[in-house]
């Protein structure tokens, strides 16, 4: 009885064993290429669910289903217009044909260093072959305002032919050819980032100082002359009220002097012997003060009759 | 596990290792009490491995061998225990967010309090340093808020989900950025930057297949790089003195232009004060004049002598000195001191006048 027990145990254990070699489970986010003795074995399995296998001679060999990502190294490019940059970029990729990627890989450490070499290699020519700005920017559109950079400077840096987005997926068609040997699908290639090299960006800083230097001048200046004009503006409007003012006061003083003049010679004009006459007797006494000294002689008209008193007393 | 273990919860480990060890254990021994042992310890771990609760804000995501069969609400759920069913909890409520260029502390975990905020490594900042459309530099920190709208995509179409969208929130931030000047991007077009950004990044998302939903980009703090500040602040400052300088001028026309305008009125008010007075006057004299013409006809010889001699009259009362000069006098003259000749006497006229 004892010896009967231990056989089922063994025979158990041993069903077990090879039930569990001989089935396999398939994961939603896996892919597997099967192999007997080292020899790929029909299609690969890309359904999730169990699956099962020839006990012991077959192997399992995993591979991811999903996208997978791919970061590349910052690299040190110089661009055609000879400006020194870090790019950063990424890929998104996916084993599509897994025994061929097994074949070529063999896992994803090989094929993440293999894609090292293809897109940093495109990137490098793609960017070393335009424009820095082609890398930057994405459209030509205009900026809103009209502060920085100078005009010309500006329509310049409107002129963008190619873009960013062009650009990454030159690098992407020209890797992805490539990347089609290895059972591997690239979909994506982005720029994480683009920086100046440490020497540029000093000198894109200094730039950028004098830059806003220069606009703060302007707007000084710009304040000043705003300033000057109003001060003109002022000084115009000044001008214009007093003499405006001067205009009118003398015309109606002159209005009213001419009326006086008028209404004297209407009122003189009947006799101007005797208005001369009486304008001297006004103004003699006006004409003399204290200080005045007199000299008279005695045959004038006032001491006239003087005399003429005397004589004839 | 590729899964990122703060997100989800993988339970259940291999159950034929697990049977082996118990096999191991027990397996010489044998006998009833050892099945029976077995019999009660499977049936709690199967207990055990088929219970799972999703919580309010996850879904639960059922694999039955590794097939996707079903999706689980919030609550208690029993499933078929070792390892045949598994579930992947994701939260779908929850709203996730990343950070760039800064690190908040203290944000997410523990009780709400004030958020602190690291300005983070070299690292950290170097995610935020970005170039504008016009070349220049600018530093932008950003968050993004988003969650997973299907768990699935999340789970089992891409790998590294997180580490996948921060990337494409970092790219995506540069090429909208990209297309900004700096001056846009620090001012006026931080609404555009993150509306654009936000729109293109959901884009990108969906095109990877993260299952993925951005709700939110927000700009934080963009600023120009730290060397390049103080120019930056120059320029406010110059902004500011541009308005002063404005603002002082029209604050001078105005105290000006009023006054003027008041002076002009006086002006005016003078000349017509001048031009009644002026006619009145004319009236007046002319009046007077009239009167006085009208005697003098009468007896004009007569009034003409009167007038003189009234006047003469006055002017010598007034005179502070006369000197009568007389036929006799007349050769006298020259010798005379002009300057004492206040109260002098000469000749015999004086005399009569002194009288």
């Amino acid at each position: 009885m004892k010896s009967f027990g231990a056989v089922a145990v063994i025979l158990a254990v041993a069903a077990v064993v090879v039930a569990s070699s001989s089935m396999y489970v398939l994961n939603e986010s896996e892919q597997a290429v099967i192999t007997r003795f080292g020899q790929p074995r029909g299609e690969p399995v890309t359904t999730p669910g169990l699956h099962f296998k020839a006990p012991f001679a077959d192997r399992v060999n995993r591979f991811e289903k999903r996208w997978l990502d791919w970061r590349g190294d910052p690299n040190q490019i110089p661009t055609k217009d000879k400006k020194y940059i870090w790019v950063d970029t990424f890929a998104r990729w996916r084993i599509v044909e897994p025994l061929r990627f097994f074949q070529r890989m063999r896992d994803e450490r090989t094929a993440q260093s293999r894609l090292d070499d293809i897109i940093d290699g495109e990137t490098r020519n793609a960017i070393a072959a335009y424009n820095l700005i082609e890398a930057v920017r994405a459209s030509n559109r205009p900026f809103e305002d009209d502060e920085s950079a100078a005009r010309a400077e500006r329509e310049e840096l409107e002129q963008v032919t190619l873009g960013r987005d062009k650009l990454t997926r030159m690098i992407l068609e020209r890797a992805s050819v490539v990347v089609r040997e290895f059972g591997v699908e690239l979909v994506d290639v982005q720029i994480r980032r683009i920086n100046y090299v440490h020497e540029v960006e000093v000198k894109v800083f200094d730039r950028m100082i004098s830059e806003r230097r220069r606009i703060a001048e302007r707007s000084r200046s710009e304040g000043m002359g705003r300033a000057a004009e109003i001060r003109g503006e002022k000084e115009r409007e000044l001008r214009r009220i007093r003499s405006e003012a001067y205009q009118k006061a003398q015309e109606i003083t002159g209005k009213a002097d001419a009326e006086a003049s008028n209404i004297y010679a209407k009122a003189f004009g009947r006799d101007p012997e005797f208005y001369q006459y009486l304008r001297t007797l006004e103004q003699y006494p006006i004409a003399v003060d204290g200080t005045t000294s007199l000299f008279m002689d005695a045959n004038s008209e006032f001491y006239r009759y003087l005399r003429s008193s005397a004589k004839q007393r | 596990m590729p899964w990122d273990p703060k997100i989800i919860q993988q339970d259940g480990d291999d159950p034929i290792a697990d049977l082996r060890r118990l096999m191991d254990k027990y397996g010489k021994g044998g006998g009833r009490k050892l099945g029976v042992a077995l019999a009660v310890l499977l049936g709690v771990a199967a207990l055990a491995t088929s219970y799972v609760q999703i919580e309010p804000d996850e879904v639960g995501v059922l694999l039955r061998l590794g097939k996707f069969t079903d999706t689980l609400g919030p609550g208690p759920h029993f499933r078929i225990p070792f390892g045949v069913d598994r579930v992947h909890k994701v939260p779908v409520q929850r709203q996730l967010k990343m950070e760039f260029g800064f690190r908040s502390s203290g944000g997410d975990a523990g009780p709400r309090g004030p958020t602190t905020y690291a300005a983070g490594g070299p690292d950290v900042q170097r995610e935020a340093v970005m170039l504008t459309g016009d070349l220049n530099v600018a530093v932008v920190e950003w968050i993004v808020q988003y969650k997973v709208k299907d768990p699935y995509d999340f789970l089992f179409k891409i790998k590294n989900v997180d580490e996948t969208l921060r990337v494409l929130a970092e790219a995506v931030m540069r090429i909208v950025v990209g297309d900004h000047s700096v001056n846009e991007v620090l001012t006026t077009g931080r609404q555009s930057v993150a509306t654009e950004s936000k729109i293109l990044l959901q884009a990108l998302a969906d095109r990877f297949e993260t299952g993925v939903d951005i709700q939110q980009v927000v700009l934080q703090d963009v600023n120009p790089p730290d060397p390049v500040k103080p120019s930056f602040n120059e320029v406010n400052q110059a902004i500011q003195e541009k308005e002063r300088a404005i603002n002082e001028a029209h604050a001078e026309l105005n105290k000006a232009i009023p006054r003027a305008k008041g002076e002009a009125e006086e002006a005016l008010r003078n000349a017509e004060g001048y031009a009644i007075e002026r006619v009145n006057r004319a009236n007046g004299e002319a009046d007077r004049f009239a009167k006085v013409y009208e005697e003098y006809r009468k007896a004009p010889d007569v009034t003409r002598r009167r007038m003189y001699l009234e006047t003469m009259a006055t002017v010598l009362n007034r005179a502070g000195s006369k000197v009568v000069i007389d036929d006799v006098a007349k050769g006298m003259t020259p010798l005379l001191r002009i300057d004492g000749v206040r109260d002098e006497v000469v000749g015999p006229a004086s005399q009569e006048g002194k009288r």
